[in-house]
């Protein structure tokens, strides 16, 4: 309880200092490649025969996901904060890849755990974190997937906290993690006003994001909660079915629980045990959703929809042929939706979906979900 | 009920915990009515969690052998109920917030209060956050036990302020386990704690032998063992009473004699 009050201390204190914004902005700019571009989809748009629809490219950041921009912000805050070392969790890894990346540019020392699962899916993730100067733990406790790393990450911190950051990963977990987290993503969501206003002249009618914890989901959103027109979707991931066990579908399925440090919702059973999820994106398969996004679907200001493994191996295929971009599995969510929504929508209207992570770690495991067993990672 | 002041009218206390379920009910059944007759002061029951975060690997696994043995709130609370008019020493439960509020937190309460349970002692609910639960406890006459830590600096005048039952004194730094060594000064945090409450203070997390439980004593109100028992549990399984029993009397005699 220490180490988050010191945090929320510390985030307080520097959010608002021109030099700590100033340094964020320049690393964002110089380091990361922001702005992310936005790319009209001119084909897809073509072929769906519906709403015009734009991608918001954070597979082009620097590690290819959003997951640049929050560790940017939280290993500069450790940093500043007298920090030395910085732990994480990671499920598809690309958090992983992304706090060892940042970690490698500020010199400071890196251990990340990874579900001893995950570690087998996405193996080549695991190995580029090692190039990086990272050490990496699989984790063998429970399903040995996000949630594990997430409970192994906490008790590691437990144990060193004095020259330890925990580099939390989505908008969840304890205070000020959702809050801090969101802060760092919001970019997305500012650029994705500004870009689509230049493109048409006003603001989208919908934005589209995949939901795990729900960080990009919610720095795609966070800019426009105050324009109640723009119509705000999180995919989530269904797995085999959000009606079958196979299935990560938080909010289609989860009930109101407190694990993690936070009072969300959360998939588990009559007696509150955390239930065993599951979906083909490793990135997604977290048995919780940040409490913000848990409160944007009770007032009904974001609407959240599952999306099944099938869906969204179609959409990655689709968008990879018709656009000539390999989308994360993660992203893939996203865009099965907009694929659903979009031909059903005039064609003056305008849907944007965040591509939150490009798709070549997952070439493997699509390969393989379609009987490839010629390939390895 | 026996309330948790009874364990420490006979000195300093000695405090086994075992995960209920595990292996089986009728095995915890069996382990709670020996550790008593062997000389614990008070009992923890830990209430099986699929996610224990404060737990090392041994209690880790405890969880997960009683979940799979189909160990579930409701059973376990029929298990402890039944034990209730045996019992002469208090027990209380160890358990994460999630399965105390999926329950229902009144709901929670009352089977507690009828099974005889004396409190709670609920590692992740930080003493910020026990609101969620306070009311709800006492409103069915249970204690609701705070720990401190290493970590907990200037926390630990406000945390043993308000301490009821007993003050849990986490020994070092992360998760529960046993450990060769202490490197935290556990003396000075207990007399840090000891000007700001009369309640008694006992030492828990990688206690395993009895110079080490005696030591613990000496500068405490008594001393909480867990993973050394369920190490036990886990190496001799349904059989394991008769062999807890003789642990857990040689930790009581090394207790009382520091006291």
């Amino acid at each position: 309880m220490n180490a988050v009050n010191e945090l929320d201390e510390a985030y307080r204190k520097y959010k608002n200092d021109p030099e700590f914004i100033r340094e964020l902005k320049a690393l964002y700019r110089e380091y990361a490649g922001r702005p992310s571009m936005l790319t009209y989809a001119s084909r897809m748009t073509e072929d769906l025969g519906g709403a015009k629809i734009y991608l918001k490219r954070e597979d082009l950041n620097h590690t290819g996901s959003h997951k640049i921009n929050n560790c940017l912000g939280q290993i500069l805050l450790a940093k500043k904060m007298g920090k030395t070392r910085i732990i994480a969790e990671t499920g598809a890894g690309q958090h992983g890849v992304a706090t060892a990346t940042v970690c490698a540019l500020m010199g400071m020392e890196c251990v990340i755990f990874m579900g001893e699962t995950d570690t087998k899916r996405q193996a080549l993730n695991v190995y580029r974190m090692e190039l990086l100067g990272a050490a990496v733990h699989p984790v063998t406790s429970g399903t040995r997937t996000l949630k594990d790393a997430v409970n192994e990450t906490m008790r590691e911190w437990t144990s060193r906290i004095s020259d330890t950051h925990y580099c939390l990963g989505s908008v969840m977990g304890p205070h000020p993690f959702p809050e801090m987290v969101r802060d760092f993503q919001k970019i997305i969501g500012e650029e994705i006003k500004d870009q689509v206003r230049k493109a048409e002249g006003k603001l989208p009618d919908a934005v589209i994001a995949c939901v795990g914890g729900g960080s990009n989901a919610m720095g795609a959103f966070y800019d426009f909660i105050d324009d109640k027109e723009v119509e705000l979707i999180g995919c989530e991931a269904a797995g085999e079915g959000a009606d079958t066990p196979r299935t990560a579908a938080t909010i289609t399925t989860g009930r109101v629980g407190i694990f993690h440090g936070m009072k969300s919702l959360f998939c588990q059973d009559e007696f509150g045990q955390i239930a065993p999820v599951y979906s083909i994106s490793a990135g997604l398969d977290y048995p919780g959703i940040g409490p913000e996004h848990a409160e944007l679907y009770r007032s009904k200001r974001a609407r959240y929809v599952p999306v099944t493994d099938e869906e969204a191996v179609n959409a990655f295929e689709y968008m990879s042929r018709t656009e000539g971009i390999i989308p994360a599995i993660e992203s893939a969510h996203a865009v099965a939706y907009a694929m659903k929504i979009a031909p059903t929508m005039a064609k003056d209207k305008v849907i944007v979906i965040n591509i939150s992570g490009r798709g070549d770690k997952d070439v493997a495991s699509i390969a393989r979900y379609r009987g490839r067993s010629d390939l390895h990672d | 009920m026996i309330r948790i002041t009874e364990a420490f009218k006979k000195g300093k206390a000695f405090i086994p915990f075992i995960t209920g379920g595990d292996p089986d009910l009728d095995t915890t059944r069996s382990l709670i009515l020996e550790m008593q007759d062997a000389g614990a002061d008070l009992i923890e029951i830990g209430v099986p969690f699929s996610d224990p975060i404060a737990e090392g690997p041994v209690i880790q696994e405890a969880d997960e052998r009683a979940l799979q043995g189909g160990c579930t709130t409701d059973r376990l609370f029929d298990m402890v109920e039944s034990l209730k008019d045996r019992m002469h020493i208090p027990m209380v439960f160890m358990t994460y917030i999630n399965p105390v509020f999926s329950y229902g937190m009144d709901r929670f309460m009352d089977r507690c209060q009828r099974a005889g349970i004396a409190g709670l002692i609920v590692p992740d609910l930080p003493y910020e956050e026990k609101g969620e639960i306070y009311d709800s406890c006492h409103a069915k006459d249970l204690e609701l036990v705070s720990m401190i830590a290493p970590t907990s600096k200037e926390r630990i005048r406000m945390i043993a302020g308000e301490a009821e039952g007993f003050l849990y004194c986490v020994s070092s730094l992360g998760v529960t386990g046993v450990r060769q060594q202490f490197d935290t000064d556990i003396e000075s945090m207990i007399k840090l704690a000891k000007e700001e409450t009369s309640i008694p203070c006992c030492v828990g997390f990688g206690i395993s032998t009895p110079e080490q439980a005696g030591k613990m004593a000496s500068v405490s109100d008594g001393a909480i063992v867990g993973s050394a028992i369920v190490r036990i549990i886990a190496e001799h399984g349904k059989d394991s009473a008769p062999y807890v029993r003789k642990y857990v009397e040689e930790m009581v005699r090394a207790v009382k004699d520091a006291g």
